[in-house]
């Protein structure tokens, strides 16, 4: 489940940095992608939220977006959090 | 959760970049678009449009420069359209002016909106931009105060089209104002001429204007938020915090909206909806169950059916021509067209009717052969996925529209599709489905005439040649801009750009009219010249298939040597130049004693001695100019 998560978080944040998947690198973020810009930045939780049918809150977007890794542990959260309960 | 299409969408990317790797680009561009189709996403669209530098002269896309006129943010849309423009083959190159500062770039004659040059406009403002008074905080309810907001904003865009309308000759798409969730006074709003009356008069006002103004069009945003519901359609909180207002699975229904009118206006038109008949037209199978079980009716099921055929019929009315296509066996499918009580659509409301067991790919070639359109043109709707998909591959220049599972849903989607958008309707866009049954009748007389002679003159064809003028000049824009077979340099032109053309001296702008003894079949050619110099030069010289291959175009240049004589001129000459569809008319002017006189890249300047050639119009034609 989390695995699922951990490579869809991955392919639209490559898609939208217009980088191939394979091609990531191990850190990515806005210090160590160009194309991280602010646009970008607001593209990419555009095409999450759409994604997973979720909506960030404005400290997420500021504050908790700062890497893909974040993204990705952000994303378990809140797409667990969207689970019914059992 | 779609866990399932991360794979399915992994395969198709694999397929996209094994294409592009072998440079097969029409393979990558169908695979883009069945992706596309997949998911029409944000992500989707940024990994679309990262193929569109290698396939940008290398499967066919027409250039087209959009300029959006905004008050919000609008940038994160524009992947989405970009992407599902190429698909559609729609090249875009777009230009997004500053945050409301759209009053400027549109009154200033020196603005970047200008010199970029755009095809296409988009004025895109939000009614709490523009007239913030009535979208929050309304204060007063009297019709006075809320006649004061109308006409200043009336006023605003009256302003800014003729500004538009001054400077440039560009298509100019105007976004209606929107309505509030709620009214800021709730129901007493509506007891009232307030907020939501204002805001709908004001609408009104401006489809007035589109109207009134050629090149203007009207996009009724309230309606396209209305569709997928207001409490949807906006974030608030993106609103608040970046001034984007639309939430993020809506981009999409936005950037569609666009394109809804980017289809129209630069010619990206299906002409021809083809259709199956079991399961499409009908539920069930006419071969096998009869005409007694087959469902069609005011009875769900097969009232699903009937509104599908409703929708179909709606589309003739717009100038789509309907044709069939169906493994069937003739007798059958036509006892059931012709005979059951139930049915809307009947066998005359078909241009064309391919009811055989050949395969779907040969038939839809053969439709578009008989019809004289390109397999381009062409709308290929199918319940049958297979059939589809077989079309897909054979044909894929053909629009292929995937019905949903459930009848239900099928007129829905065949009102939706895109390629049959139409902003403006002329005299022969209504008359066109009886011109093609009288064109039916034609082909019969042809097949039973001894010759091609008596044929020619059986038919008691009339000729007139008129000048354009406001009656016929919508017309004779849309000829140039959808004739593609009998066109001869295929320059299109928009109405204002004929309008401009006219105004030079020593031009003349006509229009082609032939009747026959089916009917009138409307105007179907235009010619536009100017003299220059002792010699008269034809700019544009086209002609609808319609009339293709009956010598109306001998008639109308034995017409044109004439007043050149008349004129004093010594020479009548013009360019050929070939298309990928313009080859019928290759030979025109070599058959007609013109010389070949220079080539310029692929055209060919043609050039007629009017004292040493003359041309004569074909004795079965009766040839009436300009009065």
């Amino acid at each position: 489940m989390n695995d699922v998560v951990e490579s869809r978080v991955r392919r639209i944040v490559a898609d939208v940095l217009a980088i191939p998947l394979e091609q990531l690198p191990i850190e990515v973020s806005p210090h160590t992608v160009v194309n991280w810009d602010s646009l970008n930045h607001l593209n990419m939780v555009l095409a999450l939220e759409q994604e997973f049918g979720i909506q960030f809150s404005p400290e997420e977007t500021t504050d908790g977006m700062d890497s893909l890794d974040q993204i990705i542990e952000l994303l378990k959260d809140k797409v667990v959090a969207k689970q019914p309960a059992p | 959760m779609r866990g399932t299409t991360v794979s399915s969408s992994d395969t198709l990317r694999d397929q996209i970049r094994d294409a592009a790797q072998a440079g097969n680009w029409l393979l990558v561009h169908r695979g883009l678009r069945s992706l596309w189709e997949a998911e029409a996403a944000p992500a989707t669209a940024n990994y679309i449009m990262t193929y569109a530098d290698r396939l940008r002269g290398r499967v066919s896309l027409s250039p087209c420069r959009v300029a959006f006129l905004r008050s919000f943010t609008i940038e994160p849309v524009i992947p989405l359209l970009r992407a599902a423009s190429l698909i559609k083959g729609l090249d875009l190159e777009v230009q997004i002016g500053g945050f409301n500062t759209y009053a400027q770039d549109v009154l200033d004659e020196k603005s970047a909106l200008y010199e970029f040059s755009p095809n296409v406009a988009v004025l895109a403002v939000q009614t709490r931009d523009v007239a913030p008074e009535l979208w929050d905080g309304v204060d007063d309810l009297s019709r006075e105060w809320a006649a004061k907001i109308v006409e200043r904003v009336v006023e605003l865009y009256q302003n800014l089209i003729h500004a538009f309308r001054r400077t440039s000759r560009a298509h100019l798409v105007i976004h209606g104002l929107d309505v509030p969730q709620r009214s800021s006074h709730g129901y007493l709003d509506d007891q009232h001429f307030g907020q939501e009356q204002a805001i709908a008069t004001i609408n009104d006002k401006l489809r007035r204007m589109a109207h009134a103004n050629t090149g203007v069009y009207f996009l009724d945003y309230a309606s396209l938020v209305a569709r997928h519901g207001r409490i949807n359609w906006y974030d608030e909180q993106k609103w608040l915090t970046m001034r984007m207002p639309i939430a993020a699975n809506h981009l999409v229904h936005m950037a569609n909206e666009w394109l809804r009118f980017l289809c129209p206006l630069m010619g990206k038109v299906g002409k021809v909806l083809v259709t199956d008949l079991d399961n499409t037209l009908w539920g069930g199978v006419i071969g096998e169950d009869g005409m007694e079980k087959i469902r069609i009716g005011n009875e769900y099921p097969g009232s699903a059916y009937r509104a599908a055929q409703m929708a179909m019929k709606d589309l003739t009315r717009r100038g789509i021509i309907l044709a069939v296509c169906s493994k069937n066996n003739w007798a059958d499918a036509m006892e059931a067209l012709e005979k059951h009580p139930g049915m809307v659509l009947r066998p005359k409301d078909f241009a064309a009717l391919r009811i055989n067991w050949n395969d779907k790919v040969h038939n839809l070639r053969e439709i578009a052969k008989e019809l004289n359109v390109g397999t381009d043109s062409l709308v290929f709707v199918d319940d049958n996925p297979v059939e589809r998909e077989q079309v897909r591959q054979h044909l894929p220049e053909v629009t292929v529209v995937d019905l949903p599972q459930d009848p239900v849903h099928y007129a829905r989607v065949l009102r939706e599709i895109p390629e049959f958008e139409r902003l403006w309707l002329s005299e022969e866009d209504r008359e066109r489905g009886r011109y093609y049954a009288a064109q039916r009748e034609r082909k019969e007389l042809e097949g039973s005439a001894a010759s091609l002679e008596d044929f020619l003159w059986s038919l008691q064809q009339e000729v007139s040649i008129v000048q354009v003028d406001p009656h016929t000049i919508q017309r004779a824009a849309q000829l140039t801009q959808k004739t593609n077979q009998f066109n001869l340099t295929t320059k299109r032109y928009s109405e204002a750009d004929l309008q401009e053309f006219a105004r030079r001296p020593g031009r003349a702008l006509l229009a082609v009219r032939v009747q026959d003894r089916f009917g009138d079949n409307g105007i179907v050619g235009v010619v536009l010249t100017e003299d220059v110099d002792g010699s008269c030069d034809i700019d544009t010289f086209l002609l609808s298939c319609r009339v293709i291959g009956r010598t109306v175009e001998t008639a109308i240049l034995a017409f044109l040597a004439d007043g050149c004589r008349k004129r004093g001129l010594e020479f009548l000459e013009g360019w050929y130049r070939p298309t990928a569809k313009n080859a019928p008319c290759r030979e025109f002017y070599a058959r007609h004693g013109f010389e070949s006189v220079e080539t310029r890249g692929d055209g060919v300047r043609w050039r007629l001695r009017l004292d040493a050639t003359a041309i004569t119009c074909p004795p079965w034609i009766q040839l009436t100019g300009p009065a």
